[in-house]
């Protein structure tokens, strides 16, 4: 609690204090009739006035400044109102509860204003990734000093120890290290360091002492792009928040006009006593502020974004929100999204059997290889090196490498004329296997001295999570479909192996862009959205065209960042159906404060007409709802972890 | 030109929202936003008319929230 805090709270409780005991004095049995009113009157306005003087004297300030309406106004009005019904004698006294509906009024504020800075405090909380200082390297004291982050300069080196935070994006010169990257990507596992490795700010250094060399300037880093985004995040509005803020407009001002009618015109026509009437329409007066629903809206949509940001999730505004709570349609990119876009040996199967085959087959395939730089020669190393307990490469035994383009290679191992290819280079090799083995991938053949030896098949792997992320978007009712380059066979075998609904095969990059479009074009209707999902390399245009752009891995990417709607700070797809359900939360509450508020004020609005509704209930309607709208926003912020 | 302010003792979300549209209507200036939980004031006005855009929003300020600080640096 601030010092202003407590001031006000202090203030509250003295004014209640007074009020209870001027309520248990027993004045009528005191003085006579008129006489009593009187005595009332001004001792009610002792606690009255020691709990509004501030809110009557903003009103008049505002008065001055030609700012009527404002919430200060409104219940300076309606309290002074109640107060004026002593004027009418054929009422009842209002006095206790003109200063009560003060009193409550002030008391709402106070935990209205309690519950905002606590919300901006977690918000604050959130957001305190930005690393505090740098250990700047003297090179020629050999010892490091504290600076601010941001007067470090590009190609300077920083010291990062144990435990501290990285103050910059740079590349690791010496020492190595784990870092933790949960704040940036929610990723739990720490991710090893070394020298020659890309390091982010916001990650903290787990173990080792390392030194890094600085690529960008603080104000570009990491850690300052993501802070920036979230920030404007929430100044892009959703529909739902846009349409609140214009409600907001018109409903005070129509319920003030409907307030002064209600006052006036019934007993105008002689339907009943003035102060009845006045009465109600200071009720009016009292529900005519739409706080609750102007704080607790942008309030949720910057919790489900900030939540979402914790989560490694960062969505750019509280509009895509929105939009990616209707998505019905998830189109994925298969390499980069689904799969982990690096090639690996799925299989080697040798001609003959035997466990020492498998590793002949590798060692013959992997040697014929050694000096290409193609990804699929270096998966057929690493599956060899893998394989084999402490094998490696000895270049020296191949000799005469040629690469046939469109087929393969040949090479001289240990004297051995050998061959890695497709069919077309095995012209000539005995003993090939008639129709090609089935598989998903790109099949090799190895031939040893023309004879045939066996068969590598390549792939792509998938990631360990793309089948549980389609399982989870399906549960959320959403269609996915898989755009792929990829040959016919192998994306029907990718996507009935995931369960993927539908996919497009064989499509050249710019295809791609035609492929989200067709889809679009099939939307049932308006109100949901399809999102893209890709890596963010050559798929822009893509994540531009869809509703929802969503790009994945993007940690330190910038023209993903730059075209995607939702970034995903790492690689993992279940990210996408987090960032479905996080958004479809935040949505449902935000529906729910809306509903719950309007719902409250009109049903006061309208007892109010039929004289039900006290000014106590009014209070509520106003301040109360507030509260309540504000604590459930705040479960917004909130977010599982995925 | 665009530039963000911090403010203090904003206190209500209702009138955050009619600063920032009555500073939007003024003369030169492309956008406003008056953002209630960051208590960030982000004004983007045209090069010649930002200090005079500046000095009104801070007169349109003071007129609906008496208490607030603008911080302008």
């Amino acid at each position: 609690m601030t010092s202003k805090q407590k001031r006000r709270l202090t203030r509250i409780v003295i004014a209640l204090v007074i009020y209870g005991v001027i309520l248990m004095l027993p004045i009528d049995e005191w003085l006579p009739y008129p006489q009593a009113l009187y005595v009332e009157f001004v001792l009610f306005l002792v606690p009255y006035l020691i709990a509004g003087f501030d809110v009557l004297a903003k009103a008049a300030r505002g008065i001055v400044h030609g700012q009527v309406l404002d919430e200060n106004f409104l219940m300076s009005i309606a309290t002074i109102g109640a107060f004026a019904l002593v004027l009418f004698p054929e009422a009842e006294p209002h006095m206790a509860e003109g200063a009560a509906v003060m009193l409550f009024f002030q008391v709402g504020t106070f935990f209205e204003d309690y519950a905002v800075s606590k919300s901006r405090k977690s918000i604050a909380e959130l957001m305190d990734i930005a690393p505090e200082y740098a250990n700047l390297l003297d090179p020629e004291a050999g010892c490091s000093y504290l600076v601010d982050p941001d007067s470090v300069e590009v190609g300077q080196t920083i010291v990062i120890k144990p435990g501290e935070r990285v103050p910059l994006d740079g590349i690791v010169q010496s020492g190595a290290s784990q870092l933790d990257t949960s704040a940036l990507t929610g990723e739990s596992l720490p991710r090893n360091v070394g020298a020659g490795d890309e390091v982010i700010s916001g990650c903290i250094n787990l173990r080792g002492l390392i030194t890094v060399k600085v690529t960008k300037p603080y104000g570009e880093s990491t850690v300052q792009r993501i802070l920036a985004l979230v920030e404007d995040a929430s100044e892009r509005k959703a529909t739902s928040e846009a349409f609140i803020t214009r409600f907001a407009r018109y409903y005070t001002p129509i319920v003030v006009g409907c307030a002064v009618l209600l006052a006036i015109i019934p007993p105008l026509l002689g339907a009943g006593a003035w102060s009845d009437w006045i009465q109600r329409g200071l009720v009016f007066l009292v529900v005519s502020c739409p706080c609750a629903l102007v704080i607790s809206v942008p309030l949720s949509f910057f919790g489900g974004i900030g939540g979402a940001s914790r989560q490694g999730i960062l969505v750019k505004g509280g509009n895509y929100l929105e939009a990616l709570a209707h998505c019905d349609t998830v189109v994925m990119d298969k390499t980069g999204t689904l799969s982990t876009g690096k090639f690996s040996v799925i299989e080697a199967v040798p001609a003959r059997d035997g466990d020492t085959e498998v590793l002949e087959l590798l060692r013959v395939a992997a040697h014929a290889e050694a000096f290409s730089l193609h990804p699929i020669a270096a998966s057929i190393r690493e599956a060899f090196e893998a394989y084999g307990s402490g094998v490696v490469i000895d270049q020296s035994c191949v000799t005469d490498v040629s690469e046939i383009a469109g087929q393969g290679v040949s090479a001289t191992v240990d004297g051995m004329h050998v061959k890695v290819g497709n069919r077309l280079l095995m012209e000539g090799v005995s003993g090939m296997p008639g129709k090609d083995p089935s598989g998903i991938g790109t099949l090799l053949f190895v031939a040893c001295d023309d004879v045939y030896m066996g068969h590598l098949l390549i792939g792509d792997t998938l990631k360990p999570d793309a089948a549980t992320t389609i399982e989870q978007l399906k549960e959320i009712g959403a269609r996915t479909v898989m755009l792929t380059g990829d040959r016919e066979d192998v994306a029907s075998a990718v996507a009935s192996e995931l369960g993927i609904s539908d996919y497009r095969a064989q499509l050249l990059p710019q295809e791609k862009v035609e492929a989200v479009e067709q889809l679009l074009a099939t939307k049932t209707s308006k109100k949901h959205t399809l999102s893209f999902v890709g890596d963010g390399i050559n798929d822009a245009p893509a994540l531009m065209r869809a509703d929802i752009g969503i790009a994945m891995g993007a940690l330190g990417s910038d023209a993903a960042i730059e075209a995607a709607d939702v970034v995903l700070m790492d690689d993992a797809p279940a990210k996408i159906a987090a960032s479905i359900r996080i958004a479809k939360r935040t949505m449902r509450i935000v529906w729910q404060n809306i509903i719950f508020a309007l719902g409250v004020k009109i049903a006061i609005l309208v007892l109010a007409v039929f004289g039900i509704a006290t000014l106590w209930l009014a209070v509520f309607g106003d301040v109360g709802v507030a509260v309540l709208a504000i604590l459930n926003a705040m479960r917004a912020l909130h977010v599982e972890r995925a | 030109m665009r530039k963000t302010y911090k403010f203090e003792n904003e206190c209500c979300a209702n009138c955050a929202a009619k600063i920032e549209d009555k500073i939007s209507k003024l003369d030169g200036v492309n956008s406003a936003k008056v953002n209630f939980m960051l208590q960030r004031f982000t004004l983007d006005a045209e090069d010649g008319a930002f200090s005079d855009a500046l000095a009104k929003s801070i007169a349109i300020f003071k007129a609906i929230e008496p208490d607030v600080v603008l911080n302008v640096k």
